[in-house]
């Protein structure tokens, strides 16, 4: 199902198995993620899809360590994540997250050399391999133009995919991505999404986009009020009871037919107003 | 801003030997450290030659030599010469070289650490804790260790007064410029209106007075005896925080991601301000809070290197070095006969470039910091 790309340098990771068992997350009194259940198989690209504020971002803290869980388990290979040392587990699980980073003089190829971390121990210096690992990750995310310039002179969409080839070069066996196609435009929202999907490594991955979600996605989650609604395959996830139960919005779906896809299209509640006042499409407009 | 060249199709783009770049950056760093180096040996033998009795430099690499135990020069110079050089000048000299190194080293971890670039010891209120602590141990009489009580209280003072102003400031995860700078101011403040009281009400007449001056940062009143505990400091400083330089560069990416690239970011924190606090209270101890060395020379330093920590901090090091060298020549000489504390020339330069620091942050929009 996985079609093979030029990756090679990250061609031989193995790809992991996660599993959350019900797992809820607090902050204060308020629950963020209530008794979330959710498998990815090794290899699988699985989107998580929900409102703002239905708990994605949380949930995907917990996978990568910096939200703990209180109560059931983040378990990446039957190994309970929290109790696996940071680093340990960094070689593993690398993430994609959204916090801006603190404004630095380093170039582009220098952040994703970052994500060799893990790997070295504290006096190694960056040998031919990490250069080569660096260099493929460069490729996958289109960045290799970039990779001497100054990181924090780059547009938000070249940074994103920065950030994508550090995660990269991180060789993970989970990669997990929090909204990672914000600020790209649509040209690079359709190439990371599709190396992420041909990456070996099983993908979590947050969308915002239900149309993306679906066509690139083996199943999704959709989360509501931090609670797992419904999950599946796309075509049988995304329907428009669920749409209107979970956003309030009124939408159509339909399979497209050349992507085989489920095509969402939503429909306004109510028609745009004229600009004479009456209801409907402005004639003069169209 | 975006360049056409993004516009590049996606796909198997052209490998390019990128290697190369990185080689030239790394080439480029050794050259720097070694002219560095070379300046700071040039420094070290001004701040001997300079003063009120002008040694030649020829004379002053005579002294020290003869005194290493190299017989290849006559001794040509008066006995009253080499005690200047040897055992008035050479103890200030090397701390001040030892001390601008190691504030240096602990602005740029600092930076890191708090992730804002307007952290420094002296700003953070970290020397006036350090301050407090040394004095409250003069002005109480229980420094029956000599120098090392005074750097251990330095230290306790120096790490109570960063996790006051790091508890402070931080708000929701975040440290924000400006909550950062003025819980340092306060607490600076405060710590130093108690310094003042405790100097105030101890009737120590002439100790007061050395005191006072010694708050304001100076080399002088070093001997060889007292040197090696900020040297050890410096040292084991610089060293520490050269292995740790991977993790530094971590913390520039932000903390959830710096989790995420295994750094265990609380415990990792805990440890350096520890380290950091040691260093600035021996410091502290031995030459008074002299501020704005360990802000100027990490951003100076990383217009020329950038800022990967594995070049910064020994660059900043040698930096720093030659720095306060130069700076207490300075203090020694512009007034002479009267000597100007090298605090008092460190915060003039300082100052202005604070000023200019945060208005660069302002007009690029990226204080982030601020987020």
């Amino acid at each position: 199902m996985k079609a093979t790309n030029g990756m090679k340098a990250t061609n031989g990771m193995p790809a992991t198995d996660l599993a959350l068992d019900s797992v809820t997350l607090t902050a204060g009194a308020r629950h963020l993620v209530k008794d979330v259940t959710l498998t990815a198989r090794p290899g699988e690209t699985i989107g998580l899809v929900g409102p703002n504020g239905s708990g994605k971002s949380s949930l995907l803290r917990a996978v990568y360590r910096v939200l703990r869980p209180d109560t059931g388990q983040v378990l990446v290979d039957g190994t309970n994540a929290w109790s696996l040392p940071v680093r340990q587990l960094a070689r593993t699980v690398a993430a994609v997250v959204q916090e801006p980073g603190a404004d630095v003089d380093l170039t582009v190829r220098e952040v994703v050399a970052m994500g060799r971390t893990p790997h070295k121990r504290l006096l190694d210096g960056d040998t031919p391999e990490d250069a080569e690992l660096i260099e493929s990750a460069l490729r996958s995310a289109d960045a290799t133009h970039l990779a001497a310039r100054p990181f924090d002179r780059l547009s938000g969409g070249e940074r994103q995919r920065v950030l994508i080839a550090r995660a990269l070069a991180q060789q993970p066996s989970l990669l997990v991505l929090d909204e990672p196609t914000n600020h790209l435009d649509i040209r690079h929202r359709l190439a990371i999404l599709g190396t992420l999907r041909r990456l070996p490594a099983t993908v979590l991955v947050a969308l915002h986009d239900l149309n993306l979600a679906a066509y690139y996605c083996d199943r999704l989650y959709v989360l509501h009020d931090g609670e797992i609604t419904a999950s599946g395959p796309p075509a049988e996830v995304l329907t428009a009871p669920l749409l209107a139960r979970v956003y309030g919005v009124t939408a159509e779906v339909a399979i497209h037919p050349r992507t085989g896809a489920p095509q969402v299209t939503f429909v306004p509640g109510e028609p745009l107003p004229d600009r004479d006042g009456g209801p409907g499409v402005s004639p003069h407009r169209v | 801003m975006t360049p056409p060249t993004t516009d590049r199709p996606t796909g198997p783009a052209v490998h390019r030997p990128q290697a190369g770049g990185k080689r030239t950056g790394r080439g480029t760093s050794a050259v720097t450290l070694l002219a560095l180096a070379a300046l700071l040996v040039v420094s070290v033998t001004a701040g001997l030659a300079i003063g009120s009795v002008h040694v030649p430099p020829g004379q002053v690499w005579g002294i020290v030599t003869h005194a290493l135990g190299a017989d290849w020069s006559e001794a040509d110079w008066s006995e009253a010469r080499e005690t200047i050089v040897l055992d008035v000048r050479a103890p200030r000299v090397l701390l001040g070289a030892v001390t601008g190194a190691g504030l240096a080293v602990v602005g740029t971890a600092l930076q890191a650490l708090v992730r804002n670039p307007l952290a420094e010891p002296y700003l953070l209120g970290v020397s006036s804790g350090a301050s407090l602590g040394a004095v409250a141990v003069i002005v109480f009489g229980v420094g029956v260790f000599g120098p090392v009580s005074l750097s251990a209280a330095a230290f306790a003072g120096a790490l109570g007064a960063l996790l006051l102003v790091y508890a402070t400031a931080r708000t929701g995860g975040r440290i924000t410029s400006m909550r950062l700078v003025l819980s340092g101011v306060a607490i600076a403040a405060v710590l130093t209106a108690v310094l003042d009281l405790l100097l105030l009400t101890t009737d120590r007449g002439n100790e007061t007075r050395a005191v006072l001056a010694w708050t304001l940062g100076g080399l002088g009143g070093v001997n060889w005896g007292t040197l090696w505990l900020p040297g050890l400091a410096t040292l084991l400083g610089v060293g520490v925080l050269m292995v740790q330089a991977r993790n530094l560069n971590l913390l520039l990416a932000g903390e959830e991601a710096a989790t995420t690239m295994g750094l265990d970011v609380a415990r990792f924190r805990a440890r350096m301000f520890v380290l950091l606090s040691l260093i600035t209270g021996v410091l502290v101890a031995a030459a008074g809070p002299i501020g704005f060395v360990g802000l100027m020379l990490p951003h100076i330093v990383r217009l020329f290197v950038g800022g990967d920590h594995r070049r910064v901090l020994p660059t900043a090091a040698l930096g720093g070095a030659v720095f306060l060298v130069w700076a207490d020549v300075a203090a020694r000489t512009v007034a002479a006969p009267m000597e100007i504390p090298v605090g008092v020339l460190t915060a003039l330069c300082g100052g202005p470039f604070f000023l200019w620091l945060m208005r660069r942050d302002a007009r690029r929009g990226t204080d982030r910091g601020v987020a």
